[in-house]
């Protein structure tokens, strides 16, 4: 268990962390979301002690990181694969670990089978790639079969098998009932992970929730309409004072949960309908609605947008994400 | 006990890196050679000196002559010891297996000052004995007065100026910069301070100024040093504590 309590972390005059309060629960996958520069990273330094908050406390079961007798069996953590010195063996490196630990040789071993490193265990690792390098970066986490692991962006860079690894790895851990606490900036990612959303921007909570409960919450539904009268119905929609939105295949959208409206309203005034389907919007949709007013370098930094009533084209939040990432 | 795991993993990071090798092998290779050299250059040119150069000839002192050089490497040494957990960002990962910061840099320094102490009077001893017997008739011997003194002083000269060179690096984390400051000055700067008339008097309070003064047997002439070997090496002693003190403080509030 991880508990956060008004967090705050401030490097001159940018506040990158900001009254952060929210609880990892162990037996669930906690994804940790956020755009990038959302202060992610930030957060999982300080609970490993290794940046001091400006104010609040984290507490792991209730103690502070730097009071745990032999961290490493309580906290596994992989924050940087990178962060290990090119010139060692895999092995010394793990080992170096173990030691400060007091954790036995043999378990050196038994991660780098784990992880699948063992015919490389003698290489220096500044010849690993970026996948090595992040089984590394595990191996060293799951050397203190800690009950709590935390992973930095663990997919970033890796191939599809390597992912689907870390996917498996996580979801195993979890069962066994440990607190798996992982952050990412992709939303399709956590999807498939997570159990659990913690969902931050620009340092402040946005969401602490259970996946469905965040995707019944946010995900936008609109009702799509397709009509060969299409001028009537714009003109009928109008009246009614229903706003309509022209999507790029000729279809009309129209925001919220008004399919029975429109179709009564069609039916009435005897226009022809091809389709009236309500669209639930795509999780990725959800997290970019949910994000997009606090995006740092958001695209349109002179119009702020205000997400909830929004007024653009659905289209235009995609093109606006890709720009601000 | 905690201590006992941070010197154990302290020791397996200092042995399984390339750079403790040539650094400390480069130190005791170039001042034990360096020395015999100026031993032997200093038996042949010994009858062109004059009697009273002769006579203040110290030859325990000229057998030590290639620390002033073999001491960079020492000093490498030092600042790659702990400047390299930063250039790699190895600091986060051990940190987060030792977050007793205290425990930490104190573990590190022991081990390393402790593989320095062994190299170094290796290197002190081996350049005592190789380059007394290049001075072949103008020797001394090891039981002459004050003579085993100064070798030993020898080999904790050099554990100090590593010790020095690690507490720098702690506050100034980037080997180039701990590197492009205290290569010169100890090179350079402090030689000049320590033998220019209007510098002396402060310059011989540096750390290798007043630390060397501890492998000198015989005081050079006119010398009015106001402190005595041990005393120098006291000194430079205060040097390291200010160092390691300075260090501590910065890696105690930084953040990794």
């Amino acid at each position: 268990m991880i508990e956060l309590e008004g967090l705050t972390k401030r490097y001159g005059e940018k506040l990158a962390v900001n009254n952060l309060t929210f609880t990892v629960r162990p037996g669930l996958i906690t994804g940790f979301l956020g755009p990038n520069g959302a202060g992610k990273s930030t957060t999982m330094r300080m609970v490993l002690g290794l940046d001091h908050p400006t104010r609040g406390d984290v507490r792991i079961d209730g103690r502070h990181y730097d009071r745990l007798k032999d961290p490493l069996k309580y906290v596994g953590a992989l924050l940087d694969a990178k962060a290990v010195h090119g010139g060692r063996t895999a092995l010394n490196h793990l080992l170096c670990l173990a030691q400060s630990n007091g954790i036995a040789r043999s378990r050196v071993h038994e991660v780098l089978d784990t992880v699948g490193l063992t015919s490389v265990a003698r290489k220096k690792t500044k010849g690993f790639s970026l996948g090595m390098g992040q089984r590394l970066g595990i191996a060293a986490a799951l050397l203190g079969d800690p009950r709590i692991l935390m992973f930095d962006e663990p997919v970033n860079g890796l191939d599809p098998e390597g992912i689907h690894w870390i996917r498996t790895l996580m979801k195993s851990l979890a069962a066994q009932g440990r607190t798996v606490f992982v952050s990412s900036h992709l939303m399709s990612e956590m999807a498939l992970t997570a159990d659990h959303l913690v969902v931050i921007g620009q340092g402040r909570l946005l969401a602490d929730t259970s996946m469905a409960e965040f995707i019944r919450q946010n995900a936008r539904s609109y009702v799509r309409i397709r009509t060969p009268q299409r001028e009537q119905l714009l003109d009928v929609l109008h009246e009614a004072g229903v706003t309509v939105v022209e999507s790029g295949s000729g279809a009309l959208e129209v925001d919220g949960d008004k399919a029975e409206l429109i179709g009564e309203l069609a039916a009435r005034h005897r226009i022809v309908l091809h389709e009236l389907s309500t669209q639930q919007a795509s999780l990725e949709e959800a997290f970019m609605q949910l994000t997009a007013q606090v995006v740092e370098y958001h695209a349109h930094t002179d119009t702020l947008v205000d997400t909830w009533s929004r007024q653009v084209p659905r289209r235009e939040w995609g093109a606006d994400w890709k720009k601000g990432s | 006990m905690a201590a006992t795991q941070v010197i154990r993993s302290e020791w397996t990071k200092i042995r399984s890196v390339a750079s403790t090798v040539w650094t400390l092998s480069l130190a005791l290779v170039v001042t034990v050679a360096l020395g015999m050299l100026i031993s032997a250059l200093t038996r042949s040119e010994f009858d062109r000196m004059g009697p009273a150069a002769q006579v203040s000839l110290d030859p325990t002192y000229t057998s030590f002559a290639g620390m002033s050089l073999g001491q960079l490497a020492v000093i490498v040494f030092g600042v790659l010891v702990v400047s390299n957990e930063y250039s790699t960002g190895m600091i986060r990962t051990s940190l987060a297996a030792v977050p007793q910061r205290g425990a930490f840099m104190f573990g590190k320094i022991a081990v390393a000052a402790a593989l320095a102490l062994v190299v170094g009077m290796v290197t002190s001893f081996l350049s005592f004995f190789l380059g007394q017997a290049m001075l072949g008739p103008h020797r001394a011997w090891i039981g002459d007065p004050g003579v085993l003194r100064a070798v030993i002083g020898g080999g904790l000269y050099m554990t100090l100026i590593a010790m020095f060179s690690m507490g720098v690096a702690a506050m100034l984390r980037s080997p180039m910069l701990s590197l492009g400051i205290l290569m010169p000055f100890f090179f350079l700067i402090s030689n000049i301070l320590g033998n220019v008339s209007a510098t002396k008097k402060i310059g011989r309070f540096l750390p290798d100024q007043a630390g060397s003064k501890i492998m000198q047997v015989l005081p050079r002439a006119g010398d009015d040093t106001p402190y005595g070997p041990w005393g120098g090496l006291g000194i430079m002693a205060l040097w390291v504590v200010a160092a390691l003190i300075g260090g501590y403080v910065l890696l105690k509030r930084r953040d990794a």
